[in-house]
Parts: structure tokens; C-alpha cells; sequence
């Protein structure tokens, strides 16, 4: 394998330091200092992506919309984050009276937690990570539902009509999408054959975006749900639900909540890029730039689909879920499947000549069963058009 | 198993982010269906019908413009209208022109924030289709700053023709703004008409029949949505809209599909007629000289115009005074809210704003 956080460069001599100034005796303080260390600096990175997406997500929309996007604070507008951060800080912090004052203010840290949770097992770089787990996938998978259950709870505690309808809609979409989700990852696991997101990227001879198509395709819907992006984000609705979730929050609850959601666009485009696209494995540059462009990719895929699509109907976003997503995953799955019987070898491995034909099958087979799969959900979608409740209506003429 | 539900009550308004402005709803939801709707008007009450008999005739016209403020124009040009209809005054062929031009400009204006607002409710787009709407809107505005110096409340027509001619530098940009605008609408047809989204969320939503919107006697988009070719423009023309030739755009669904192809459909056949009349505009005298204080005979008239929302009309009633004894106001915004309960029960939480929407009403209207 050759990764091992004792090659990284920050916690090696964070770690030496240490020893030297307390002595071999004190090896496990040494040890927590560099692992802390590591901590602090993958904590920060994240929020420091998080604040400069959001400026660069309003300077793109401006972009698309025909404006100029926020150009005021500092040098293109760079310090617009900052300028953000201490008017939150400087609002009003206002707990409705009837809220469940307890689960109100847990919320946003629950969210939060969730995200920085998720950031554990990811890693950024060659030899850049926090943990790798065997488990890598399921956790990510655990932890990112835990965002889910901040939003329900938020919408519960807020005692506000609109936060229960967002709070529900939040739920559904989590239950709905889930398992889409969930199925991508499995796609990758029998690919890749381990959970570890360190395996994932070492096994990827070429991209598992070539590989598997149906799978990314997947998961990049199913994580624009999970992350309420649009078209998907009938969560926050804004011209619907007024805020959804989010509408008795104010000051920096309200902050936290929305650096939560940004810092998940950018643990997602990470778990995207390791994932499916190699990771930080390219040529020429070091790892962690490229790991950081194929982000940078992510987010701006994001800012653009945000830009061009509406929103749809929750009902219609459920449907497309089960209707479609599901049986592309399934069918995705078992495609993956059958190719691996047929040409891994004794030790379950796969060359980078059996990827390529599995490729190209693959291809092949996502153009096939897309547009035929897109057919019959049409036909059965135009039951969810009618009125759920008919009506008297009046006479006519 | 089964779970004990009950119906709950949400106020939708007056402060909710798309309401167009202060209307209010009392919407009963079954999960997020609508099970009934109760529409709650009033918080935009000025008192225009009132104040407008307590003022001389030509001062109502800076009132009208607040009854449908993204709609000035066409606003101005029905009381005007009903008031030369009262005094008898002959408007010159010129002053005809601007105010048709002045019009359908206004229309094309109107229809865009309609369309750019039913876009913005649909949500997502990042507020792309709605800035992309603005964009050309704004060309509009700058183009009444030029005719009369104000870009929303315009009071640019005067009872006997309109406030001044056209400066040199209105015709270039007019130019131009026909030149450009057949691209930008090609533009945002695709963006908004070949959107397979909008199609999933708008086409079958909230259909109104002809017989309903006949019994509810809306007019404008809303009517023709259903398939009634009626447009006053063709039905009883003013100004000069007897000497240009358009088309009246009509469509089948009467679904919020359709209110907006026709919408956008209108935008097309006004500059078709602005075309004209940019072509067949001649020099002379843009107003008869009136009066500023005058006394028409007792006696009443009402002129209906084809405001951009519908039917608008001023019916005024004269008692011999130099104010109307009564200008009773048929503004179209009001009455496409006819229909409001028929179109939204049966229908979930997130179609309630784009319905809403596609009736493309303003409060300033509604309420007067």
C-alpha cells in the first residue's frame, strides 16, 4: 500500500519535535501533540475551503446571472466571508418562545459535527489523512446521515410551520436518496474490493468516473440531494417554506448551519474526487493540488447546475428516486458484479486492461439503459401530474 | 398501521417571500397537500377610487400608477383614455403612436417580471432567469427615463395625448432594443420552455377551462391560456392600434404552462407592433391643448384597455364638478384572483407559488 501517515510531512516532524523536547518517555503526548496538530490543520483547511466557496459560489452566480457578484470587501471581494461572519456574529440571537430551546440550539452543532466527522476518514493528499478505516465508506455513509437528523430536529425545535414542512422534506429526501447513495458505494467497493477510501484511490490504475458512469452519475445526484443543492433543495425552498429549517434561526446559529452546508459541499467534492476520480493520483503536480482542483471541479459543477435548473416538486423528487435511481443503481451493481466473476483474477484483483474493457462495457451499457429507463419512468410519472384530490368543481357554460 | 394525522392551518403572507408583495393565504395542508385556501386581501388598501374624487381630473393620473406599479403606462392610458372618451378630445396621430409604443413597451416590461418571477418561485436557477428577465427590462425602464424622466411611476400620458414628444436620443435606443430583443427572448425561451423541469412542474398544473375563466370573466394571458382568442387591442381598438397588424397569441392548456408561452409568445407580437409603428410614426404634435382645469358634461364613459394582466378599465362618472363623481377601477389583477381556490386545492405546498405566479398579479391592483 504505501501510505502511512508516518510519511506525512507535518505530523513526522510535529511528531519528532515533540519527542525531542519531552523525551522518548512521554511518546503518547508527542503523539497526541502531531495527531493534534494534524487535526487543527484539516479542521482549518476544510473552513477556510468552506468560507472561500462561498465567496466564489456568489461571484460564479453573479457570473451567470449577469451581475458582478460581492466585489466590495478586500481584493475582489475576497473578504466578503469575514465581513459575513461578523455581521452574524453581531445579530440578534433569538430562540423563539415556544422552540424546544435544548434541541434549538444543539442543531447547528450536530450539523457541523456531522461534516467535520465525515472529514475523518478522507484524505487530501498523498499520505494526507486523519484515519484510515476499513470501514471507510460505511462510515461516511453513518455520519453523513447524522446532517439529516440535524435538520429534522431543527425543523422540530423551531415550532415554526414551515421548519416541520422543511424538517420533513429533509427526512424523506434522506430516506429516499440514501439508498441510491449507498448503492454508488457499493459499486465502488466491488470495484475496488475495500471500504478503506485509501484502497479505493490506490486501486484506481484509471478512474473509476471511466469505470463505472451509472455510479457516478449516481452519486452525484444523490449527493446534491443529501446536500439540498438544487434542483433538489426543497428543504430550504426558498420561494416555498420561506427558509425551511432554517427560518427561526438568526445570528451565528444560523452561520454554523450554513458554513455546515458548505464545508459538506466540499467533504462530498472530496469524497467525489477520491472516489472516481483517482483521488490525488495525476501526474505532475503534487498530489494535494490536484486534490484540491478535482474539489474545485466539484464545487463548480454544483454552482452551475444551481444556476441553470428550477427546483422540483418534492413528490416528483421522490419518484425520481425510487423510479430511477434505484433500479440504475441496481442495475449498476449487478453490471459490476458479473464483471468482476469474470475478470478478476485468483487474488480478486483487477488489471488495468480488465478496467478498460470494463469500461467500455459499461459505457456502452449506461447509454442503453438510461434512455430506456428514462422512457418507463415518464410513463408511470404521468400519474404523479393529476390532482391528488379531485374536485366539485362549478358548472360550466 | 395507521397514523393519526390532522389537517394544520398555515398563514402563508402577507410577508412571505413570494407572494407578489402583501397578499395573504390561510392555506389548510394534509401533509403537503392543499385541502383549502382562503385568500386574505386588503393590506395594500390606498383608497384610489376615493382619492380619486376628491382630486381634479388630470391630477388622477400620477394615482395611477400606483395601482399596478410594474404596469405604469398601460395604467395611464386606460384613465386617459375613459377621460377624452368623457370630454370628447381628439388625440394627434403622433401622440397616438407614443402611447401605443409607450404601451407595448410597458407590456413587454410587465410580462418579463411575470416571467421572471414564475422562474424565481420555481427556485433554484440561482436567480439566473430572473436577472436574465431584468436584464431587458432594465433597457425599458432606461428607455421611459428618456420619454418622461421616471422609470417606474411614469404619469408620461396626459388626457389629450401624452407629456412631451420623444427625444432624439429615445429612437436609436428604441432601435436597438428591437434589433436585440428577438435573441434575448429567443434566449430565454430556451432556457425556460425546453427546461424539462419547468415542463415536469408547470404543464397540467392548475388548469382552468374556457367555461370557468369565461364565468369568472378574466381576461388577458390568463383568458387566452385557454384557448379564447378575446383581446381588446383587436376587439375594440384605441390609439393606434387599428393600423398595426399582431397576432392574438392563444393556447390550449389553460395550465401554468401555458400562461407563460402566452406571455412569452406577447412579447414576440409587441415588438411586432412597436416595429410598426416605429415604421409608420410620423412628425406633428404629440398633444391637443387641453385644459389642465376643466368641467366635462355630466355623463359617463369607460374605456377598457389590454393592460399586460387583462381587462383594465376606468369607469368615470361626471356630475358637471372638475373631479369624477365616481372612477370605479376594473383592474385585472383582482379578478384572475377569481379562480384562486378552484386552481390551487388538490394541489401540493410548492405548486401554491407558481400558480400564484402564473396569474402574474400585482397588489398594488388587487388592493387599490
Amino acid at each position: 500500500m504505501g501510505e502511512s501517515l508516518a510519511e506525512n510531512v507535518v505530523y513526522r516532524n510535529v511528531y519528532e519535535f515533540a519527542i525531542g523536547a519531552f523525551g522518548s518517555d512521554l511518546a503518547w503526548l508527542a503523539y497526541a501533540i502531531a495527531t493534534f496538530s494534524l487535526v487543527f490543520l484539516f479542521v482549518n483547511v476544510l473552513m477556510l475551503l468552506a468560507t472561500f466557496y462561498t465567496w466564489a459560489e456568489r461571484r460564479l452566480l453573479g457570473r451567470f446571472t449577469n451581475r458582478l457578484g460581492p466585489n466590495r470587501a478586500g481584493p475582489f471581494g475576497l473578504l466578503q466571508a469575514l465581513a459575513d461572519a461578523v455581521k452574524l456574529l453581531t445579530k440578534e440571537d433569538i430562540v423563539p418562545r415556544n422552540a424546544d430551546r435544548w434541541v434549538f440550539n444543539i442543531a447547528p452543532i450536530v450539523m457541523l459535527a456531522s461534516v467535520l466527522m465525515a472529514m475523518g476518514v478522507v484524505p487530501l493528499g498523498k499520505n494526507t489523512f486523519l484515519a484510515d478505516l476499513n470501514i471507510g465508506l460505511l462510515y461516511l455513509v453513518a455520519v453523513s446521515g447524522l446532517g439529516s437528523i440535524a435538520v429534522l430536529m431543527a425543523g422540530y425545535a423551531s415550532a415554526n410551520k414551515f421548519s416541520t414542512f422543511g424538517a420533513m422534506r429533509a427526512a424523506a429526501v434522506l430516506i429516499s436518496y440514501e439508498i441510491p447513495l449507498v448503492m454508488s458505494l457499493l459499486a465502488i467497493t466491488i470495484l475496488s474490493g475495500s471500504m478503506s477510501l485509501i484502497d479505493v484511490v490506490e486501486a484506481q490504475s484509471i478512474p473509476f468516473l471511466l469505470v463505472t458512469p451509472m455510479g457516478a452519475l449516481i452519486f452525484l445526484t444523490a449527493m446534491s440531494a443529501e446536500l439540498n443543492r438544487s434542483p433538489f433543495d426543497i428543504t430550504e425552498g426558498e420561494s416555498e417554506i420561506v427558509a425551511g429549517y432554517l427560518t427561526e434561526y438568526s445570528g451565528m446559529k444560523f452561520g454554523t448551519f450554513m458554513l455546515a452546508e458548505f464545508a459538506a459541499l466540499i467533504v462530498s467534492g472530496a469524497v467525489f474526487a477520491v472516489l472516481f476520480l483517482q483521488g490525488w493520483k495525476w501526474a505532475f503536480l503534487p498530489s494535494h493540488v490536484w486534490m484540491l482542483l478535482k474539489v474545485g471541479f466539484f464545487a463548480l459543477l454544483a454552482t452551475w447546475v444551481r444556476s441553470t435548473l428550477p427546483r422540483l416538486r418534492p413528490d416528483q423528487i421522490l419518484s425520481f428516486a425510487w423510479k430511477f435511481l434505484f433500479p440504475l443503481s441496481l442495475i449498476n451493481v449487478l453490471a459490476l458484479s458479473v464483471q468482476r466473476l469474470v475478470f478478476a483474477d485468483d487474488h480478486g484483483n483487477l488489471q488495468q486492461s480488465d478496467l478498460w474493457i470494463m469500461a467500455l462495457s459499461n459505457w456502452i451499457l449506461t447509454l442503453f439503459v438510461i434512455p430506456i429507463l428514462i422512457r418507463l419512468t415518464n410513463r408511470s410519472s404521468k400519474i404523479s401530474t393529476e390532482r391528488t384530490i379531485e374536485l366539485q368543481l362549478g358548472k360550466g357554460v | 398501521m395507521s397514523l393519526h394525522t390532522e389537517p394544520v392551518v398555515v398563514n402563508i403572507g402577507p410577508h412571505h417571500p413570494s407572494t407578489h408583495g402583501v397578499f395573504r393565504m390561510r392555506v389548510t395542508f394534509d401533509g403537503e397537500n392543499v385541502q383549502d385556501v382562503e385568500p386574505v386581501i386588503g393590506y395594500l388598501h390606498r383608497g384610489t377610487e376615493k382619492l380619486a374624487e376628491e382630486r381634479q381630473y388630470s391630477q388622477v393620473i400620477t394615482l395611477t400608477d400606483r395601482l399596478d406599479y410594474v404596469a405604469s403606462m398601460t395604467n395611464n392610458q386606460a384613465y386617459v383614455l375613459s377621460c377624452e372618451k368623457l370630454i370628447g378630445v381628439e388625440v394627434p396621430d403622433r401622440g397616438k403612436y407614443l402611447r401605443t409604443i409607450a404601451a407595448e413597451l410597458q407590456r413587454i416590461a410587465s410580462h418579463l417580471v411575470g416571467v421572471g418571477f414564475f422562474l424565481a418561485e420555481l427556485g433554484g436557477f440561482g436567480g439566473t432567469a430572473l436577472m436574465y428577465c431584468f436584464r431587458e427590462r432594465e433597457r425599458i425602464l432606461d428607455m421611459f427615463e428618456m420619454l418622461c424622466g421616471a422609470r417606474i411611476t411614469v404619469s408620461f400620458m396626459r388626457i389629450g395625448g401624452v407629456f412631451q414628444d420623444a427625444p432624439d436620443e429615445f429612437w436609436p435606443a428604441l432601435r436597438k432594443f428591437l434589433d436585440e430583443m428577438p435573441r434575448y427572448s429567443e434566449e430565454l425561451n430556451k432556457l425556460i420552455f425546453e427546461s424539462e423541469i419547468v415542463q415536469a412542474r408547470a404543464k397540467n398544473v392548475s388548469v382552468i377551462s374556457a367555461e370557468q375563466a369565461i364565468d369568472a370573466s378574466m381576461t388577458g394571458p390568463v383568458l387566452r391560456a385557454t384557448g379564447v382568442p378575446w383581446d381588446i387591442r383587436e376587439a375594440a381598438p384605441y390609439d393606434a392600434y387599428d393600423r398595426v397588424h399582431f397576432d392574438v397569441i392563444t393556447a390550449s392548456g389553460g395550465d401554468n404552462f401555458d400562461r407563460f408561452l402566452v406571455r412569452m409568445q406577447e412579447v414576440e407580437q409587441s415588438l411586432r407592433i412597436i416595429e410598426q409603428c416605429y415604421r409608420d410614426i410620423e412628425n406633428g404634435p404629440v398633444r391637443s391643448t387641453t385644459s389642465l382645469l376643466f368641467r366635462p358634461p355630466p355623463g359617463e364613459a369607460y374605456v377598457p384597455v389590454e393592460a399586460p394582466k387583462g381587462e383594465l378599465g376606468f369607469y368615470l362618472v361626471s356630475d358637471g364638478s372638475i373631479a369624477p363623481y365616481r372612477c370605479k377601477i376594473r383592474s385585472p389583477s383582482f379578478i384572475s384572483l377569481t379562480l384562486f381556490k378552484e386552481m390551487l386545492v388538490g394541489w401540493k405546498l410548492a405548486d401554491i407559488v407558481v400558480s400564484l405566479g402564473s396569474l402574474d398579479f400585482n397588489m398594488g391592483e388587487v388592493d387599490r
